[in-house]
């Protein structure tokens, strides 16, 4: 089966308070960044994985951040597209 | 009685449940190792705090995973009584024994103190030795204790009488003030839906000696010794 890499982002659900984001925002307001209207502190993995297809690949990652990888209550996920690894 | 205490590398209230349970209670206690696939006939399990599995990922993330919390899950479906105290409370919000999640501290500190707490419902099984209203004094020692959940979920949580503790000032007030995380609603500590399982942040375990500050967390314990023996 061919090996794919895919990078994933989970980021705090929009609308839930993100004391981290804000934290950020206010420090790059303070150095003269007055554009800085919103920031969102989240984390970026990537997965390697074999699968069938990158469609598949891409799949199988949504699943793992459905069970494991995002709370489901708490945050939000987007997979890249599949490359291969 | 017989409890079990559950121990995850990363574990770091185990002993102190332990020293709670049977120097004070005088109750038998076990440990209970993340590996192990049974509960060695222990009655009632404590999740205790700490930081199991180094919180990789999420606080309580990792640790469902373990063979112990197959058991655990079991004996809490079952009605088992299961206390999960600070990253007890974690684990079993990850592992959806209790619904909702702890985030963040909204003011991004780890906070070390005692605490107020207003006592919600002595209908439980942990809490029928209280006042209903009463405050308690209890520690806090987190990172990750902002409860969160959907409005709907919360509002479900308080038309079933299932908020048990909230976060509350010196007149018993659920002030913005008297919050240290941030959590929903000044939520401390909430029960399941047949009432069997509590996860609670402030540590009872550590609130057992007027020695240590207050003793107050110590008619937990006995609520449960006296509604399970009963």
């Amino acid at each position: 089966m061919p090996k794919y890499r895919i990078a994933v982002h989970i980021v705090p659900r929009k609308g839930l308070l993100d004391p981290q984001g804000k934290a950020v925002a206010d420090a790059l307001q303070t150095l003269g960044f007055d554009g800085v209207a919103g920031v969102h502190v989240g984390r970026y993995m990537t997965i390697e994985t074999s699968a069938d297809d990158a469609l598949a690949a891409g799949e199988n990652v949504r699943e793992m951040c459905r069970r494991l990888l995002a709370n489901p209550v708490t945050e939000d996920f987007e997979v890249e597209s599949a490359v291969p690894a | 009685m017989k409890f079990g205490i559950v121990t995850f590398p990363g574990s770091n209230c185990d002993y102190d449940a332990y020293h709670a349970l049977t120097d004070v209670l005088g109750e038998d206690a076990v440990y209970l190792w993340h590996k192990d696939h049974d509960l060695k006939d222990a009655d009632v399990v404590v999740l205790p705090g700490g930081f199991s599995y180094g919180d990789y990922l999420r606080a309580g993330a990792i640790a469902r995973f373990s063979p112990i919390m197959q058991e655990v899950a079991a004996h809490a479906r079952t009605g088992g009584p299961v206390l999960g105290v600070c990253n007890g409370f974690q684990v079993l919000c990850e592992a959806g024994l209790l619904p909702g999640a702890l985030v963040r501290n909204a003011n991004l500190q780890f906070i070390s103190a005692p605490v107020r707490i207003r006592v919600e419902s002595t209908e439980t099984l942990f809490t029928n030795r209280y006042e209903k209203g009463e405050l308690l004094k209890i520690p806090i020692a987190h990172g990750d204790g902002r409860y969160f959940a959907p409005r709907a979920v919360l509002d479900a949580l308080e038309g079933e009488g299932r908020v048990i503790f909230r976060y509350a000032d010196a007149r018993g007030n659920t002030s913005a003030d008297a919050n240290p995380n941030g959590s929903e609603r000044n939520i401390a500590g909430i029960v399941s839906e047949h009432g069997n399982v509590l996860g609670m942040m402030p540590h009872p375990e550590r609130a057992c000696s007027p020695l240590l500050g207050s003793d107050d967390g110590v008619r937990l314990f006995e609520s449960i010794l006296a509604r399970v023996a009963a």
